[in-house]
């Protein structure tokens, strides 16, 4: 069965309007050769994960694949509003988990799931399958004639020291509006005070704030901002090999490292969930795999080689902790202090 | 006898099933022991979190503030995969957290801990309420921490111990059931014991058995006695009977046979004489069996009971030979002896009485003026008596056909005999583990018959 363009647009306005809560930012059907059809939410761009998804349908010719891509947010948002999907996929590992402590997701088990570090599932309900760090992106040019930071500490004093350099060329997450954002900024804040004192620094730089990675990343390269701050390694790495990479270079901070885990649950009003579950087994057989098959890095506790083993961020119930909106609203009036300074 | 089960299987059996009951109940105790013992520790675990969020809570600029702690939650993860729930509420309004996780539980007074295992989005919850009072501007306002966790990690941790429990009552089972058996084998040691000593005992051991036994032996061992002594008695009285009943018959026979000898004299005619001697002749006949009846079942008597002295054989030769000596010089016979020493054990009334039956066959059956020798020597480890006589000898008859009760030989029909001196005689030897055997005389006329017995 081929769905037809008009039949497509057909759905999706039908869907759209049925569901005005979800904003999806990219949305495509891959038709299977059977009747089957499994609905995948995710917070992973769609030209990043397509190659999976061929892969996938090239082992599983018969199931089709219905990607829809939102923010983290967004997808928290529809899952908890009852929204239909089969499996869902997202790089905000703190809501997945509240997700799941909140029985919106359904237990799954396999010999695949089997095969995961107890760190990398929580109670057969949200698995990991790839293990991102957080790193920070600098534009070569910009940082012409200065020694490269190996720690937050040479960062600070660095921006510190050419205020003109780096006014309006600071980008960082917007963790008010980006799940990952967020997650990325109270891992740290937990971690480290030197989160606070250098986004005291960042903010007298007047920095800009984004809702993603890759268009951070693009910012890099163009020359706009001369440091992105907190991107996901895996979009950096997967940048630089493209047009343009060269004009960026990722920065190994070495005081410390966030490793978050991109998760996976099936949520328990899936519908397809055998379809799910061949699915959400290919995912952590890709993410375990020894050799990269994919955009993404492997499944592994550490960040990087060299930092000090800062393990990923545990899946438990302290992740729910941020989302707590007392504690959210204290974290946020704190962080806007420390951005937006005149 | 067909044994009705075995004590030492019941003991065994029943030791068995209480120790598989004792186990069984220890496994249940310390299974719920760790549950318990989980079951608080996670009470604790609770509770320790819900504190450091009570103490986390302030107030600023008169508004109760929180930030909740990380080091609360991450606890609470560190232990178990359960999930968490949790409800910041000040008086009435919900702060925080999960709305309707205490509904229906009212919250509890300032400094109460209270613990409720309560059920939330259709899962059991063990959840600690406690109430602390902040001072919010110039009010102060009772905060209530909430906190709640769902219940799969203590059941993970009481199975896995009660599976450890289980293991080790298995292996106190199993060890309890090997000592059970060497308990019972140690408890019946006496009962066996007993029973060897008194298999041990000779035939005529009818002595009260003596031993130093447990308690629960003495009415056993009490009771064998009693029922020895009883046999003891039944024997003696057998014995008296069977002499009480020779001696009746055979008086009055002697009588009238002493009678008929009378009559014999003063008889007349010759047809008289005839038909009293006839008479005294049946008499004899009679008398003899009787006599012989009586012998055979004292032997079979004393056969039961056979008692094992030690008999020098060439004695009882020589005084069995000179009984029969006025017998024998009746017909002119002589008794030749040749003895040697043998010794054999045995019943000497009853190896007196088998000698004599034959040497009376060899002295009855033998013509006047002949010789009889009776031998005595050893052959291996048997001890050997021989009796030839120089009489008609057995006229092709077998052993097997003279030895059986009332057999007599076709050629002697003029002689006085029962046909059971035979029966007794052999009867007897076979009692003492030996045989009898007849054959004419390899070393010319005459009869042979072979006495064999074991050499003590
Ligand atoms: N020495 C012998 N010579 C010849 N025949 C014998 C001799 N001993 C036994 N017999 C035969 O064996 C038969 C059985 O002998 P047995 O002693 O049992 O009976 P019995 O002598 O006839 O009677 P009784 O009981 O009075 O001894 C005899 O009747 C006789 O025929
Ligand atoms: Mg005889």
């Amino acid at each position: 069965m081929r769905y037809s363009d008009i039949a497509k647009g057909l759905i999706l306005a039908v869907w759209a309007s049925a569901l005005p809560a979800l904003e999806v930012e990219d949305r495509k059907s891959y038709p299977g050769e059977g009747g089957a059809m499994i609905s995948v939410l995710s917070t992973a761009d769609l030209d990043v994960f397509e190659p999976f998804i061929r892969q996938f349908q090239q082992d599983q010719p018969a199931i089709g694949v219905d990607y829809t891509v939102a923010s983290s947010t967004e997808i928290y948002a529809a899952i908890t509003e009852g929204m239909k999907f089969d499996i869902v996929l997202s790089s905000a590992m703190d809501l997945q988990f509240q997700l799941a402590n909140d029985g919106y997701a359904q237990a799954y088990g396999s010999d695949a799931t089997a095969r995961l570090p107890d760190w990398a599932q929580w109670r057969d309900l949200v698995f990991a399958f790839t293990s991102e760090p957080a790193v920070a992106v600098i534009s070569r040019e910009r940082f012409s004639g200065i020694d490269l930071p190996a720690t937050r500490q040479e960062l600070i004093s660095i921006l510190r020291d050419y205020p003109e350099r780096f006014d309006q060329s600071v980008g960082t997450y917007d963790v008010r509006t980006s799940g990952l954002g967020y997650l990325f900024a109270t891992q740290e804040a937990r971690n480290s005070d030197v989160f606070w004192r250098l986004s005291e620094v960042i903010g007298r730089l007047q920095p800009r704030l984004y809702c993603c990675s890759a268009q951070m990343i693009d910012d890099v390269i163009s020359g706009e901002l001369a440091i992105a701050y907190n991107v996901l390694g895996s979009y950096a790495e997967r940048r630089r090999t493209q047009e343009g990479g060269d004009r960026m270079e990722i920065l190994q901070l070495e005081d410390f490292g966030n490793n978050m885990l991109r998760t996976a649950l099936i949520p328990r009003t899936a519908e397809n969930v055998t379809g799910a579950g061949a699915f959400l087994d290919a995912l952590i057989l890709a993410g375990l795999a020894e050799e990269q098959t994919w955009a993404f890095p492997p499944l592994q506790p550490h960040a990087r080689q060299g930092t000090p083993e800062f393990g990923p961020i545990r899946l438990g119930p302290a992740l729910m902790v941020h989302l707590d909106p007392l504690t959210r609203r204290a974290f946020l009036s704190s962080w806007e202090d420390a951005m937006e300074q005149e | 006898m067909n044994p009705t089960g075995s004590i030492r299987r019941r003991m065994t059996i029943s030791l068995a099933l209480v120790a598989a009951l004792l186990s069984l109940l220890s496994w249940s105790m310390v299974a719920s022991f760790a549950r318990q013992a989980a079951e608080r520790t996670q009470d604790n675990i609770l509770a320790a979190s819900a504190t450091i969020i009570a103490e986390a809570i302030r107030s600023e600029g008169g508004e109760v503030r929180l930030e909740l702690p990380y080091a609360a939650f991450a606890m609470l993860g560190a232990v178990s995969e359960d999930r968490v729930f949790y409800q910041i509420e000040t008086a009435g309004e919900i702060l925080t957290g999960y709305e309707d996780l205490t509904t229906g539980s009212i919250a509890p007074a300032a400094g109460e801990v209270r613990f409720e295992t309560t059920e939330y989005l259709d899962v059991p919850l063990r959840m600690v309420r406690m109430t602390r009072t902040v001072l919010a501007g110039e009010e102060a306002v009772p905060v209530t921490v909430s906190l709640a966790q769902t219940r799969n990690g203590i059941g993970t941790i009481a199975g896995d111990l009660s599976e450890t429990a289980a293991a080790l009552s298995v292996a106190f089972f199993v060890l309890a059931v090997a000592l059970t058996g060497f308990v019972a084998q140690l408890s019946l040691r006496p009962l066996n014991e007993l029973a060897q000593a008194v298999a041990r005992r000779g035939p005529t051991d009818l002595r009260p058995v003596r031993r130093q036994a447990p308690s629960e032996l003495t009415p056993l061992i009490g009771s064998l006695n009693r029922f020895m002594e009883r046999l003891a008695g039944s024997l003696r009285r057998s014995e008296e009977f069977i002499a009480e009943a020779a001696h009746r018959v055979r008086t009055p026979l002697a009588t009238v046979r002493a009678q008929a000898e009378v009559a014999l004299h003063g008889a007349q005619s010759h047809d008289d004489k005839q038909r009293l001697r006839q008479m005294i002749r049946a008499i004899d006949e009679s008398s003899r069996s009787a006599g012989q009846l009586l012998d055979h079942a004292t032997v079979a008597y004393r056969i039961e009971d056979l008692s094992r002295d030690t008999i020098n054989l060439a004695e009882l030769a020589a005084s069995v030979a000179a009984a029969l000596e006025p017998t024998a010089g009746l017909k002119d016979i002589e008794i030749r002896l040749e003895t040697s020493d043998v010794a054999t054990l045995g019943d000497k009334v009853l190896l007196e009485s088998a000698l004599r039956n034959v040497l009376d066959n060899a002295i009855k059956y033998s013509p006047d003026e002949t010789q009889i020798s009776l031998t005595v020597d050893q052959q291996g480890d048997m001890a050997c008596l021989r009796i030839c006589d120089q009489g008609p000898g057995l006229a092709g008859q077998s052993t097997t056909d003279l030895t059986k009760r009332f057999a007599r030989g076709a050629t002697v029909t003029d002689v006085v005999g029962s046909g059971l001196g035979l029966t007794i005689a052999s009867e007897v030897l076979q009692a003492h583990g030996g045989g009898i055997e007849l054959a004419d005389n390899p070393k010319g006329q005459g009869a042979c018959a072979i006495l064999t017995l074991p050499k003590a």
